[in-house]
């Protein structure tokens, strides 16, 4: 393509990145800047180089960190789960064998892979950035083109720091307007994934742009991109502007003196031209958003707080009726029902979505000088250990306890529920993080998506509330 | 890995539109360090799956595996048996997971799909060289990318494509200082 029309920012990391283009007969060969990984992912994957006598081709691209299978049992780092600790062995026995950085448990840059990755500034605008964990795109917040992987493309990378892959098409959400008070980046999220549905970014990377997005912070920006994946699509970018650079800015792995300037000098480029085209857009309207929950099984399934549970009757097509009808029944809901009030017993905060600081702070500004309702259950899960570390700085960690919330150590927590942390069959959680998966979060359990704020509203009623009245 | 030639054999179906992959194997099983064995595991939390251990064929809702990039998940249907799994949409990253173990991803137009999930247990020929699935007289292609159609008919893998760039990767890695 010449150099004078008009390219997406995506098209620009793209080409950037070509080892080898795409013919019909194979893919383009695509090389990667930075490779993270975690312990459930990647034992399969150093097998093969095992099996195959091969090296890692750039370990020091290569960066990994325990999050999913770690308990977050306050001030311990025991592993009482046999397998989680066999797993965690193996991961720290794989980094010592190939010379790869590695933040354990206990240590003290570990946390979730995608909360350290931007803390510690090794995620950069313009890179690629790859990781067998699907929230990988949480990355696209710095203008990067991020994406997760399956264990045997991790194998891929560690042996070639290389993929194998089809060109993604292109959609732009731009989103007008201002999200008014009370209004998260979150829940912003939840709208673009309720628009396009749970297949409809399929085969594409989204661009966020337009004046919300603008406005929004790093950590929000984050937010958003993070939950690409769940309307399908590879990746989910933001263009960099000063909020990135300033957020970049002196973190221990971003560039320093003239290496920064000249950096700073090559990431001002990574826009989308004027004129660039995306094979498909969308348009939201920030101002009309509100306080939004999921009340499915998936997380297209969402309304506003203020809004009702859908009629599955009034879904023509057979199949997505009974889609909606199973949801209802597994989450214990009737239709027409009004979700404020809805009573709740768990509340979880935190997951690779929302544990950064400004969620923790969110949640407190509500919590402060409140309790958690008699009979709920509130984990706070910050996302790293320098999360905690910051928010324990501005007594946050006090607020949570004070008003009966537990504090714990940073991991993936009930996200997952494969470490400990989980909800009871018939449990219903608000919950800040991704999926509301049938079992998601223990065997049973039935999730209710939202943001810190909502979530935080949730411990205080001790039920599905609009964190509006709280703000007043 | 065995290579991919014709598959007969009677299907499975599960109707559900976004079956996604904490369904098709729960976080609670991804404990080990391997990829064997998980076929136990499959559907764990579903009551209601239709076993059928001989049927080597899975016929599945819209958008099939989306959520997690787990590869348990194509362990796991390949454990239990299966060799392919067809839908009128399949998720990216797992399909991308599917072709590296042998399983074939085929999505089939709506009204394929449509009689296929009518039938339950019914005898499907797919013929990957020629790219067609057979369905009570009736016959359809599908569209499969040339280099893992390639791939999984010689029975190779993408990692000795890659390897074999080496040159090409350390040219990029000197020409971009990187």
């Amino acid at each position: 393509m010449a150099q004078s029309e008009p390219r997406t920012l995506f098209e620009k990391i793209w080409e950037a990145h070509l080892v080898s283009a795409e013919t019909e007969e194979t893919p383009a060969v695509l090389y990667v800047d930075l490779h993270l990984v975690h312990e459930v992912t990647s034992p399969q994957a150093f097998a093969v180089l095992r099996e195959r006598g091969l090296k890692v081709r750039r370990p020091e691209r290569t960066v990994a960190t325990m999050d999913h299978s770690t308990p977050t049992t306050p001030g311990r780092f025991v592993v009482e789960d046999a397998q989680c600790a066999a797993q965690l062995a193996e991961l720290q026995a794989n980094c010592s064998e190939h010379g790869i950085e590695l933040h354990a448990l206990g240590s003290e840059q570990q946390g979730i892979v995608h909360v350290i990755g931007p803390e510690m500034g090794l995620t950069q605008p313009g890179m690629t950035i790859v990781c067998g964990d699907s929230h990988t795109s949480t990355h696209g917040a710095f203008g990067a083109f991020a994406f997760g992987i399956g264990t045997s493309e991790v194998a891929h990378v560690l042996a070639t720091q290389c993929l194998l892959q089809r060109r993604p098409r292109t959609l732009e959400v731009r989103v007008e307007g201002r999200l008014r008070p009370g209004v998260s980046a979150k829940d912003l999220i939840l709208a673009v994934i309720a628009r396009l549905g749970m297949a409809g970014g399929a085969g594409h990377v989204i661009e966020y742009s337009g004046p919300a997005i603008r406005a929004l912070s790093m950590e929000e920006r984050m937010t958003v991109c993070n939950m690409s994946i769940e309307a399908g699509a590879r990746a989910g970018l933001i263009g960099p502007d000063d909020a990135t650079f300033q957020y970049l800015a002196g973190r221990p792995r971003a560039p320093r003196a003239e290496a920064w300037e000249e950096a700073l000098a090559l990431w001002r480029t990574l826009t989308s031209d004027p004129g660039a085209r995306y094979d498909r857009s969308l348009t939201i309207d920030a101002a009309a958003l509100e306080p939004t929950v999921t009340f499915g099984t998936n997380p297209s399934m969402s309304a506003p707080v203020v809004g009702a549970v859908p009629d599955p009757q009034s879904l023509q097509e057979p199949a997505s009726r009974a889609a909606l009808e199973r949801a209802l029944e597994y989450m214990g809901l009737r239709p027409g029902q009004r979700l404020l009030g809805h009573p709740i017993e768990v509340v979880f905060i935190g997951s690779c979505t929302n544990s950064r600081l400004e969620d923790l702070r969110a949640a407190a500004s509500l919590l402060r000088g409140r309790k958690v309702a008699p009979r709920v259950r509130v984990l706070v899960v910050p996302g790293s250990r320098q999360v905690k570390r910051a928010a324990e700085q501005e007594g946050l960690d006090q607020v949570f306890r004070e008003a009966g919330a537990e504090w714990r150590e940073p991991g993936c927590s009930m996200c997952i529920a494969m470490n400990g942390d989980q909800l009871r069959p018939g449990q219903a959680a608000v919950s800040t993080s991704n999926r509301n998966f049938e079992g998601r979060q223990g065997p049973g359990g039935r999730t209710f998506l939202a943001s810190p704020l909502t979530a935080a509203a949730a411990a205080i009623k001790g039920a599905i509330a609009d964190p509006r009245e709280l703000l007043r | 890995m065995e290579p991919f030639k014709t598959l007969e054999s009677r299907t499975v179906v599960v109707a559900r539109p976004d079956i996604d992959t904490d369904q098709i194997i729960p976080a609670r099983f991804l404990k080990g360090t391997t990829r064997t064995g998980l076929g136990k595991h499959l559907f764990a939390g579903w009551p209601d799956f239709p076993r059928d251990e001989g049927a080597r064929v899975l016929v599945a809702g819209p958008n099939f595996g989306c959520g997690s990039s787990r590869e348990h998940a194509a362990w796991a249907l390949v454990d239990y048996g299966f060799r392919a799994v067809v839908s009128s949409s399949i998720a990216d990253i797992f399909r991308a997971n599917a072709l590296k173990n042998g399983l074939l991803p085929v999505a089939v137009d709506e009204a394929m799909h449509r009689r296929l999930v009518a039938r339950p247990g019914a005898r499907v020929i797919i013929d990957l060289a020629q790219r067609t699935l057979e369905f009570e007289g009736a016959r359809v292609t599908f569209a499969i990318d040339p280099f893992a159609r390639r791939c999984l008919l010689d029975g190779t893998d993408e990692l000795g494509f890659l390897l074999a760039q080496q040159n090409a990767i350390a040219a990029h890695e000197k020409e971009r200082a990187c």
